[in-house]
């Protein structure tokens, strides 16, 4: 539910698959002697990793939106009071727990972006992706933002205001995704299904997938 | 400090490479090096501005060239190191130092949970007048400091607009170096995309920062 269709970067290969192999055995070195000194409970790590693998991710965020767009109400609480409407459908803690949400329109587009190192909304998208953390999205979307949604298939009309969320301090940022025309129809969990990681984030919008397209 | 980490408004790194379909971790490494970076704070040896600090700390070539896990296990090190969990001759060997004992972890799998609904708030419930109301203009502070600070050089000196008061908070620059906590208010504040970089900006595009009270002046 994270892609964007026809993104002109979504076939070529990745330079980070490329990993060097003494960096692995460096971690597991570490790892076991944290263990061996008692200082780490490896049952503890895998607790941590299974959370954000299968529990806490993209799915939390994309159930909040949908409620917005289903429930006027909760979608004023969620606007004024994110921390405590984000929490009414189970979701907070960590990197979670000063939560502002920002509203797209047709006429304000926002963009979230962590300059200095990779602050997300962990408790609502889970782990950021490597392109959020890499130095040409977090150096150019404060300087060009037009141009980094370019890159994301995204063009906005010049009456669009840009604002962009440089998210260096404890606040953490959701972007409530304009609801797509034609989905009317849909449940709350149809809708949740249509949201993705990158429309929360800024850098998409939430489209109707035509039948048939790939995922 | 003004190194490579600060790096909002810079040129030259390239495209931005989206990737299909991607996994939470790229490679088992990656989550066993996220999980030991958050058992290892648990132990309250640093705080998570300290551990920020440590990755800027790397060297800017490093920075650049190093993967993102790859930087926080190098920043655990050196935390672990300072604060006398682990020596450099265990870090090296990979063996414990005759006779060490054995300690208890702070985190446990059963803890977990707990770990992650909590979550560690920043915020402070105490007084602290504001200094600033929205819809007033103020100026980001011109510091340099050679410490950990969250004011991005790009927006030093920079006039712009209190969006919102978003109440009380930690001050990274003193806790990140274990001087004190510090609290004070944080502001939302709305800078215009061309207060910031010219007239090459959209007259209609903003930049929100949120900032400490000590990185604002009056305007």
């Amino acid at each position: 539910m994270d892609e964007i269709s026809g993104h002109p970067d979504s076939d070529h290969d990745h330079k980070h698959q490329a990993v060097p192999s003494d960096l692995a055995l460096r971690v597991k070195a570490l790892e076991s002697l944290l263990v061996e000194k008692g200082l780490v409970d490896p049952a503890a790590l895998d607790a941590l990793i299974d959370t954000y693998q299968h529990k806490v991710g993209p799915g939390n965020g994309a159930r909040v939106v949908a409620r917005a767009w289903v429930d006027p109400a909760y979608r004023e609480r969620l606007l004024t009071h994110a921390d405590a409407a984000i929490a009414e459908l189970g979701y907070g803690g960590m990197q979670g727990e000063h939560m502002v949400v920002v509203e797209n329109t047709p006429k304000v587009h926002n963009l979230v972006v962590c300059t200095l190192c990779s602050c997300y909304p962990w408790a609502v998208l889970g782990l950021p992706p490597v392109w959020y953390k890499s130095a040409p999205y977090r150096s150019r979307a404060v300087i060009d933002p037009r141009g980094v949604l370019r890159e994301f298939g995204l063009e906005l009309a010049e009456d669009v205001e840009v604002r962009v969320w440089d998210s260096t301090a404890d606040l953490r940022y959701l972007v409530l995704p304009e609801r797509p025309a034609g989905t009317e129809r849909l449940s709350e969990a149809e809708l949740a299904g249509l949201v993705s990681r990158d429309a929360m984030v800024g850098v998409g919008k939430v489209m109707l997938a035509e039948k048939g397209a790939a995922a | 400090m003004n190194s490579v980490h600060d790096m909002g408004g810079m040129h030259g790194m390239g495209p931005i490479e989206w990737e299909k379909n991607e996994p939470v971790f790229h490679a088992s490494w990656e989550g066993r090096a996220f999980a030991l970076s958050l058992a290892m704070g648990l132990w309250r040896k640093w705080t998570l501005d300290g551990l920020r600090h440590q990755i800027e700390r790397i060297p800017a070539a490093d920075y650049l060239r190093m993967f993102y896990y790859e930087k926080w296990v190098a920043a655990l090190v050196e935390l672990m190191v300072t604060a006398g969990l682990a020596s450099r001759n265990e870090l090296e060997s990979g063996v414990p130092a005759l006779g060490s004992p054995k300690l208890n972890p702070p985190l446990t799998a059963e803890k977990v949970p707990e770990m992650i609904s909590k979550g560690a708030p920043a915020s402070r419930n105490l007084p602290a007048t504001p200094r600033f109301q929205p819809g007033q203009r103020v100026r980001a502070r011109n510091i340099n400091p050679i410490g950990h600070t969250r004011l991005p050089r790009y927006a030093r000196g920079k006039l712009g607009t209190i969006h919102l008061d978003h109440g009380v908070f930690v001050f990274p620059d003193t806790n990140a170096h274990l001087l004190g906590e510090h609290p004070q208010r944080v502001y939302s504040v709305r800078f215009a995309a061309r207060e910031l970089w010219g007239d090459q900006a959209s007259p209609r595009d903003a930049v929100y920062i949120d900032m400490w009270d000590e990185y604002l002046e009056a305007a």
